[in-house]
C-alpha cells in the first residue's frame, strides 16, 4: 500500500482506537476514502486494531457493502436476454471486452468500466440494450457501443 | 386581521377517504412538522412525556402503564414491550443498554424510514423512556446505510436535544444519564434479527445466537439489553402522555393501539397509513386505498414481506391484528402490505420472496442454508415449466422442518410466502406443473407466442417495428401477423400496440 493510502487510513484509524465497536465504521470510512478494501488494506487495518485478519476477512465478506476489487466509476451493464440476443447483444458484449479489454464482471486498469452481464433489462423492445450507471443506450450494435465508450472517456 | 373563508369544495384533511379510517399516533407529526426544527417537536408537545416520565413516575410506574397499555413490539414478531423492559430491568447488572433497531430491510416496507426522516425526536424520546425505566444510560440505534437521510436527521435531532440537556447528564435536574450513538448497517438483511443486530454493532459478522440467553440477560456486549422496533418506541410518548386506558382505546382486546403500513402493489391510493388494529383489510384496501388500479380483481395481498404470507380474497374481511394473522399462516411483520390484482402471478410471488431470503441467509444454520436453496430450486423448475409431480409435496415437507428447525427468525418464516401460496392458490401451482401454464400469463418460460387479433389491427406497423426477432410481417393498413416460430414472447409488441390488439 503506498503511503497516501496510509495516511488517509491511518487517520481514521486515530478517531477509533480503543474503541472496541468500530470495526464496521472504520471499514466504511476507508472504503469510502479508498474505493475499495485491497488485500493490504485489510491486513494493515487488522494489526493496527489488533484483531486476527481471518476475523476482519470474515466481516469484509459477510456484508454486501464492502468491495474487495476496485469497482469502475462507470456500471456498464450488457443485456444477455433473449430480445437482444437475436438482435446480436452478444456481438456488442464481444465489442466492449475488446474495446475495453476486460472480462466480464472485471473492471478496467484506469477505473473508469466495470463490465457486468445481467440476464435481462426489461427493455426489449430497444435490445440490444446496454446500461451504463442508470444511462439506456437502446439498439446498440459493435460500433455505436465503441462510441458511447468513447463519449465517457472523453468526459474524464 | 384578514378574514378567512372556507372554500367548500375543497374537503379539511380528515375528511379525505385516504385519512377517515385512520388514527395517527405514530405518525401524527409526520409531514406537518420541520424534523429539523427541535423546536416544532416540542411546540407539538415534544419530550413532556419524558419530562413526566423522569421527573415524576419510578420505572416501575413506567413499566406498569407500558404493560398496561398492551402495547406489542411493532417490528414484527409482537413480543408485549412492557415485559420486555421488565426482564432488563429486572436483570442484574450495572452497565445496560437500549437498542433501537432501525434496520428496515423488508423490500415494500418505508415506515421506519418515514418515522426517522419526519419526526426523529419522537424516537429519541421513547429511548429516553425506555433508558430510564430499565436504568440504562447509552442507547444505540441501528440503521441501515441505505437510508442516508434518515442518519443525517437522526444526528442532527441528537446533538439538538444534547444542546438542550435532553440528552447527557443530569436530564432535567435528576440523577439520570443518557446518550445516544448511531450505528450504520453494512447491507446485511439478517441484521434485523436482533441478535444479529448486537453482533454487528459490536463489530462482528451479523450472524444470529441462539436464545437463551436473552438480550434482556445478555445482550450488547454481554450486559442486559432492551432492543426494540423503531415504531414501538414512537408509541411510547403517547402511552405516558396520555395514559394506557387511552391507547387502550385503540385496537383489539390483544393487539391494542394502532399499526402503520405500507400500502404499495397494484392499488390506486399508495403510501403510509396508519389504522387502528383490527381494522378489516377490506377497510384498508378499498376505503384508504381506493381499490385496485384499472379496477381489476383483487387476486391476494401480501403482509409481512418475506417472513409473511398472502392472503387470498375470500379473507378480505378479516380483522387485522397480530393473532388473526398468524392464524391463517400469514404475519404482520414490520407492516409491508402489497396488493396484487388477477395479473399476479402467486408461483412467481413465492419465488420472488424466496430468492430474496434465500441470498439474505447467513449461513449459520443448515435448515435455513440449505432449505431455502432446496426450495428456490423447486420453485425455478415450476416457473420454467420443469415442475414435477410431487413438488408441492415436497416443498410443503422442506418448509415445515425449515420452520421448526432454522435458528432465527429469518429463517423461521423464510418459508411462509411459499406455504401460503400454496395454501390459498394450490391451483395455480398445478396448472404450472401438470398443465405447463402460467394462469397469469406472468411466468414467460410458460407463455405461448403473442398473437394479433385481426379484427383489431389497424395496420400502424409499430409492433414490427419494435419487435426484436423480425417475427412480424404485413402490409401497411392490413392486419399483421406473427411467427410463432420466430416470436420469443417478449412482449415488446404488445406494449406498443395504440389499440391492445396484441395478446398471447
Amino acid at each position: 500500500m503506498d503511503k497516501i493510502e496510509l495516511s488517509k487510513v491511518d487517520t481514521i484509524l486515530d478517531d477509533h482506537r480503543g474503541k472496541k465497536d468500530s470495526l464496521i465504521t472504520v471499514l466504511q470510512k476507508s472504503q469510502n476514502e479508498l474505493g475499495y478494501l485491497s488485500k493490504d488494506t485489510q491486513k494493515y487495518i487488522a494489526d493496527e486494531m489488533k484483531i486476527p485478519y481471518s476475523k476482519l476477512y470474515g466481516v469484509v465478506t459477510f456484508y454486501s457493502q464492502f468491495h474487495q476489487k476496485p469497482r469502475g466509476k462507470y456500471i456498464v451493464r450488457v443485456c444477455e436476454g433473449t430480445a437482444c440476443h437475436v438482435r446480436g447483444g452478444d456481438k456488442v458484449l464481444e465489442a466492449l471486452k475488446d474495446e475495453l479489454g476486460v472480462d466480464r464482471g472485471e473492471t478496467t486498469k484506469d477505473l473508469l468500466f466495470t463490465l457486468e452481464p445481467v440476464a435481462c433489462l426489461g427493455a426489449c423492445g430497444l435490445a440490444p440494450v446496454v446500461m451504463i450507471n442508470d444511462e439506456s443506450y437502446g439498439r446498440m450494435t459493435p460500433e455505436s457501443i465503441v462510441e458511447v465508450i468513447n463519449e465517457y472517456r472523453n468526459k474524464n | 386581521m384578514k378574514e378567512y373563508t372556507a372554500i367548500k369544495e375543497l374537503p379539511y384533511y380528515e375528511e379525505l377517504d385516504f385519512y377517515k379510517k385512520q388514527k395517527r399516533i405514530v405518525l401524527q407529526n409526520c409531514g406537518l412538522i420541520d424534523p429539523e426544527k427541535i423546536d416544532d417537536y416540542i411546540e407539538k408537545k415534544g419530550y413532556q412525556a419524558a419530562a413526566k416520565a423522569i421527573t415524576q413516575m419510578k420505572s416501575k410506574e413506567i413499566i406498569e402503564e407500558v404493560k398496561k397499555s398492551g402495547l406489542r413490539g411493532r417490528g414484527g414478531g409482537g413480543f408485549p414491550t412492557g415485559l420486555k423492559w421488565q426482564f432488563a430491568k429486572d436483570a442484574e447488572g450495572e452497565k445496560k443498554y437500549i437498542v433501537c433497531n432501525a434496520d428496515e430491510g423488508d423490500p415494500g416496507a418505508f415506515m421506519d424510514r418515514s418515522l426517522l426522516e419526519g419526526d426523529p425526536h419522537k424516537l429519541l424520546e421513547g429511548m429516553m423512556i425506555a433508558a430510564y425505566a430499565i436504568d440504562a444510560d447509552e442507547g444505540y440505534i441501528y440503521v441501515r446505510a441505505e437510508y442516508p437521510l434518515a442518519i443525517r436527521r437522526l444526528k442532527k435531532a441528537i446533538s439538538q436535544a444534547e444542546e438542550l440537556g435532553l440528552l447527557g447528564e443530569n436530564i432535567f435536574g435528576t440523577e439520570f444519564n443518557f446518550k445516544i450513538h448511531i450505528k450504520e448497517g453494512a447491507g446485511a438483511f439478517v441484521c434485523g434479527e436482533e441478535t444479529a443486530l448486537m453482533a454487528s454493532i459490536e463489530g462482528k459478522r451479523g450472524t444470529p445466537t441462539s436464545r437463551p440467553p436473552y438480550p434482556a440477560q445478555s445482550g450488547l456486549w454481554g450486559k442486559p439489553t432492551n432492543i426494540n422496533n423503531v415504531e414501538t418506541y414512537a408509541n411510547i410518548p403517547f402511552i405516558i402522555d396520555n395514559g394506557a386506558e387511552e391507547f387502550n382505546k385503540f385496537g383489539t382486546e390483544n393487539s391494542s393501539g394502532t399499526k402503520v403500513f405500507a400500502l404499495t402493489g397494484k392499488i390506486k391510493n399508495t403510501g403510509l397509513v396508519e389504522v387502528p388494529m383490527g381494522l378489516s383489510l377490506r377497510d384498508i384496501i378499498y376505503d384508504i386505498g381506493g381499490g385496485i388500479t384499472d379496477d381489476k380483481g383483487f387476486k391476494a395481498v401480501q403482509t409481512g414481506g418475506p417472513s409473511g404470507g398472502c392472503i387470498p380474497a375470500e379473507q378480505l374481511d378479516l380483522k387485522i391484528d397480530y393473532d388473526s394473522l398468524k392464524e391463517i399462516g400469514a404475519m404482520m411483520g414490520s407492516g409491508g402490505m402489497v396488493v396484487m390484482d388477477e395479473d399476479t402471478c402467486m408461483v412467481d410471488v413465492a419465488r420472488f420472496f424466496l430468492t430474496f431470503t434465500q441470498s439474505e441467509s447467513c449461513g449459520k444454520c443448515t435448515p435455513c442454508r440449505l432449505g431455502t436453496k432446496r426450495m428456490l430450486e423447486i420453485l425455478e423448475r415450476i416457473t420454467e415449466g420443469e415442475g414435477k409431480k410431487g413438488d408441492i409435496e415436497k416443498l410443503e415437507q422442506l418448509g415445515k422442518v425449515i420452520k421448526e428447525a432454522s435458528l432465527c427468525g429469518l429463517g423461521q418464516t423464510a418459508p411462509n410466502p411459499v406455504l401460503t401460496t400454496i395454501k390459498y392458490f394450490r391451483d395455480e401451482y398445478e396448472a404450472h406443473i401438470n398443465d405447463k401454464k402460467c394462469p397469469a400469463g406472468q411466468c414467460d418460460a410458460l407463455k405461448g407466442s403473442y398473437v394479433i387479433d385481426e379484427d383489431h389491427c389497424i395496420g400502424c406497423g409499430q409492433c414490427k417495428t419494435v419487435c426484436p426477432a423480425d417475427a412480424i410481417t404485413g402490409k401497411k393498413q392490413k392486419a399483421h401477423t406473427i411467427d410463432p416460430e420466430a416470436c420469443i414472447s417478449c412482449g415488446a409488441c404488445a406494449e406498443v400496440c395504440p389499440v391492445n390488439a396484441i395478446s398471447n
